[in-house]
């Protein structure tokens, strides 16, 4: 494990419409360091390889346990959450970039408002009667089905897998694959699946599953292991029969 | 009159149970949380929640669930709401169930329940190893069709900076800021919710917590004249995975599964854990409590580790030495692995280190507020609360609600593991029925808000960021926080002392002014996160004082808090009717008389004005003496 100094080159940008530029500082190492706390110890004092004191870098975290999804960001180019890369195992100088994607706030600070409109899109609830108390039990799952859905609901938003998928981002309406694999999950649920047609019709138009290049970039970076592609092929199969449904089905 | 509107601050399990609750009943809601409410730290917890639905053949009851709360918490929690909680307990997790959370099932498709500290039966429901997160966005996908539906708004990165009170003291709106814009505004409201979470930043970075968890709102509302409750009881939990920046939770389980702690015999041994052969460790747990060994309580285990590594001067690791090994190392990989796999996979991602092959460094973490801001509740005939009562969680200023970890209620001088995750969302399932209730009863020509009101304190908000980023001192908020985190892990920690204490309340008074004088180092007027960050260091600065304060006059030991020179030790083999032990029982009867309450901290110019008082023991008397051997 490394005592030498370590060495960062950040891109920064100071509005949403402003041009990005890059620093590069260098700052004590420790071994037990991650890229959040390197960021905390770098804002106690922000000073550049130069010489020049700047601004505490702006950017998002919270539970530093990789749960919460707040503090992704680019790393060495690839996205990633930021609180769970040890800076022991990557190359230095370490890059960081914002997330790529989605609308720069400040510095690596960005906003993933649309992974949020993709789960209000796709309808990523169960949707019940009121949350008093109904004086009954909850359908049973078995534990196979619950182990399957266990793996999606574990998704944190973290936005890793829109970064990096090719369809998804400012020139295409594509929801991406959060959003998919969510819809995924709510049409598995027994109460879930009353609302499974509408789910499928959400994303069978435009900017949903059809647009989807199959290049699968999002499963191999989705820190959570989420098995997005296999979502996908999931929600391909239900929407087939959801095509011909509306096509010959009853009305 | 329109109908009324309300105000949740916070998006963690407590303000969007909240928020639902207000929501069905059809009153307007405005959401403030300082980010995605889907990332508050409520998606921490891994252990689970607890309900009474005695699944496992074990005849669990809802007495029982009561019964170990209460003496969980050292009997200071008022306990009609206790009982009410426990009550409510099954039909709440049966309705996150229908909210569609991934709880963990058994063969027959039923919930999985297991045990957990300081229970006999199986009582937690968990969802695998992340029950928080799931919890937590089980609610957030329904306040997310609310949303949709129009019936909730969401401001999300947005900070609450100050309570609206009008001519009578009333609470009718916030200030709150635009963390992008550094806007200051004011919403008004006809009541308003804080459920604003824990204050585990206080001790940063030996603290388990997110570091959103500051206190900082709940202590804005005791400014303005919210009592504070019960805050110098904090607990620490024993075993916690040190990190630069926090302090990562490594479940009870490590131990429960065989893992030893121990330390070098030797003070300053830096040979590799695995080379010191087994004559030259000091396996203290096992040596101080030979009956319970590694397993002793969490408080228990929590001040050996203290007193090894602080007074002792045997701890490990580079931090001044303040660490000590969980070693599992000696276990079957195998077993080990399919019982402890997600931790060790905690572990191994943060410390790069395999715990298999090599022991944790481990050390005992600040990890949960017990008091916040003081709440009433109203008593029913069968010794619950009221249902439906407007005072069930309301503040002592009319028309704010507290609820979830923010709150002091349910947990007294100590908290029973997987019941604040319940606590969190019973309360705010109450919270909102209890403000559906006061909007219901408001008077129909209350008026307006006198617009002078919302003008000056905006002003006054508004006047705070001017001067911060005005200020060109030494120091920045950054480094103070820093000595603020050292200053109580030190001296108002897992063990306290009352010179100490009154030497940590100079501290906070001198940390206090150099804040006032400490320079921001920007002075960017969009997304300035400096600038919040130096007020939130400003109200926890505040809250520091009110918990040294409480702990310097609190002269016993209870749960979280230990000062050694008031503690009253059981006679050693001594029973009941031995006149020694008769003599001890007296005296723990004389101390319950002058002690068993429920500290009050009022805000004045001259810091915390402390005051006492009952607590309701109607459900169970505290009658004998808690004795473990
Ligand atoms: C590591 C860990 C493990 C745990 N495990 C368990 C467990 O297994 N079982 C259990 O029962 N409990 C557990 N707990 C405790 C439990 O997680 C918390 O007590 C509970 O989640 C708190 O919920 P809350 O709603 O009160 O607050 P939080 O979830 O902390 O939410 C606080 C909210 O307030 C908002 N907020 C704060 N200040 C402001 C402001 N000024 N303006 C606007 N918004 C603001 C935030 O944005 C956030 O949305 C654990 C705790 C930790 C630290
Ligand atoms: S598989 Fe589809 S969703 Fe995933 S990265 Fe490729 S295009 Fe994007
Ligand atoms: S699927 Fe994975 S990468 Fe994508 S948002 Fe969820 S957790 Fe992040
Ligand atoms: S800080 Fe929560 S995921 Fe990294």
């Amino acid at each position: 494990m490394t005592e030498q100094p370590i060495h960062l080159r950040i891109r920064r940008q100071d509005r949403p419409d402003s041009a990005p530029y890059w620093q590069e500082f260098t700052i004590p190492g420790h071994p037990d360091h991650n890229i959040v706390s390197l960021l905390m110890a770098l804002r106690e004092n922000p000073v550049t390889v130069s010489g020049e004191r700047v601004d505490p870098i702006v950017w998002e975290h919270n539970c530093m346990e990789e749960v919460c999804g707040s503090c992704a960001m680019l790393i060495n180019g690839v996205p990633r959450p930021s609180c769970s890369a040890l800076v022991a195992e990557l190359d230095q100088p370490i890059r960081l970039e914002p997330l790529p994607k989605f609308p720069v706030v400040r510095d690596l600070l960005v906003d993933r408002r649309r992974i949020d409109q993709g789960l209000k899109q796709v309808k990523a609830w169960i949707r019940i009667d009121g949350v008093w108390d109904t004086h009954e039990g909850a359908p049973r799952i078995g534990p196979d089905a619950w182990a399957a859905d266990y793996l999606y609901s574990r998704c944190m938003s973290c936005g890793c897998c829109m970064a990096a998928c090719p369809q998804f981002g400012p020139h295409s309406a594509f929801l991406g694959p959060a959003p998919l694999a969510q819809a995924r999950l709510m049409n598995a649920h027994p109460t879930g699946r009353y609302d499974k047609t509408e789910r499928l019709h959400a994303i069978m138009a435009d900017g949903g599953l059809s647009d989807c290049g199959n290049a699968q970039n999002c499963v191999r970076v989705c820190p959570k292991e989420i098995p997005l592609t296999t979502a996908i092929g999931e929600l391909g199969r239900q929407t087939t029969v959801q095509l011909l449904k509306d096509l010959f089905g009853p009305r | 009159m329109s109908t009324p509107n309300v105000i949740v601050i916070g998006g963690g399990l407590g303000g969007l149970w909240a928020t639902l609750r207000i929501a069905d009943a059809g009153f307007p809601i405005t959401l403030f949380s300082l980010f995605e409410v889907k990332r508050s730290h409520s998606v921490c917890a891994q252990g689970g929640i607890n309900a009474v639905l005695d699944t496992k053949g074990q005849h669990d009851s809802i007495r029982q669930h009561i019964i170990d709360t209460i003496k969980g918490g050292e009997y200071l929690a008022n306990q009609p709401p206790v009982k009410a909680m426990c009550e409510d307990a099954p039909g709440l997790i049966h309705t996150f169930e229908r909210m569609g959370v991934t709880f963990s099932r058994t063969p027959e498709g039923l919930l999985d329940q297991r045990l957990f500290g300081g229970v006999k039966n199986k009582r937690t429901c968990f969802a695998g190893a992340s029950t928080g997160q799931q919890l937590l966005y089980g609610v957030d996908q329904q306040v997310r069709r609310l949303e949709s539906e129009g019936k909730v708004v969401k401001h999300e990165w947005w900070e609450f900076l100050s309570l609206l009170l009008d001519a009578d003291g009333v609470c009718r709106g916030i200030v709150a800021m635009d963390l992008n814009s550094l806007e200051v505004r004011a919403f008004t409201a006809d009541a308003v919710v804080v459920a604003s979470g824990g204050m585990g930043q206080l001790y940063a970075p030996k603290s388990t917590t997110s570091t959103n968890s500051t206190g900082a709102a709940a202590s804005r509302c005791y400014r303005q004249g919210a009592w504070m409750a019960n805050a110098e009881f904090f607990q620490f939990h024993p075993t916690a995975m040190m990190g630069h920046d926090k302090n990562r939770l490594m479940s009870e389980a490590a131990r429960g599964e065989g893992g030893r702690i121990w330390v070098p015999k030797t003070p300053g041994d830096r040979r590799p854990p695995k080379t010191i052969p087994e004559a030259e460790r000091f396996y203290f747990l096992e040596e101080f409590f030979p009956a319970y060994g590694n397993t002793v309580a969490r408080d228990e285990a929590a001040r050996a580790i203290w007193t090894v590594t602080r007074q002792m001067g045997l701890g490990i690791g580079g931090d001044g030495g303040d660490r000590v090994y969980l070693d599992l190392t000696h276990l079957d990989a195998a077993f080990i692995g399919a019982r402890l796999g997600a931790i060790l996979e905690i572990y191994r991602k943060f410390a790069g280190v395999d715990p298999m092959t090599e022991p944790m460094e481990i050390f005992p973490a600040a990890h949960y507020g017990m008091g916040g801001l003081w709440v009433d509740f109203e008593r029913s005939a069968d010794g619950g609360i009221q249902p439906d009562s407007p005072r069930n969680h309301a503040t002592n200023i009319p028309g704010l609600y507290a609820c979830g970890e923010c709150d002091y209620a349910y947990h007294g001088a100590n908290r029973l593991g997987a019941n604040s995750l319940l606590s969190a969302s019973y309360s705010g399932r109450v919270a909102g029925e209890s403000v559906v209730s006061y909007l219901k009863g408001l008077a129909v020509d209350r008026g307006g808000l006198a617009p002078a009101i919302p003008q000056a304190e905006v002003a006054c908000q508004q006047g705070i960021n001017a001067e911060l980023m005005r200020a060109e001192g030494a120091d920045t908020p950054y480094l103070i926080q820093k000595e603020l985190g050292a200053l109580m892990t030190t001296k108002v920690g897992v063990v306290r002392s009352n010179p100490e204490l009154t030497s940590a309340l100079g501290e906070i008074q001198v940390l206090q002014e150099r804040l006032g004088n400490a320079r921001l180092g920007e002075s960017s007027t969009w997304a300035n996160q400096s600038l919040a960050f130096a007020r939130q260091l400003g109200d926890m600065i505040e809250l520091a004082a009110v918990v040294a304060q409480g702990a310097l006059a609190r002269d016993e030991c209870r749960g979280a808090h230990y000062k050694p020179a008031f503690h009253i030790p059981i006679p050693e083999g001594t029973f009941a009717g031995d006149p020694e032990f008769e003599a001890y029982r007296d005296r723990w009867h004389a101390n319950n008389a002058q002690w068993l309450k429920t500290t009050i901290a009022e805000h004045t110019r001259d810091g915390p004005k402390l005051s006492y008082q009952e607590v309701d023991l109607s459900v169970y008397a505290p009658t004998e003496p808690r004795d473990y051997r």
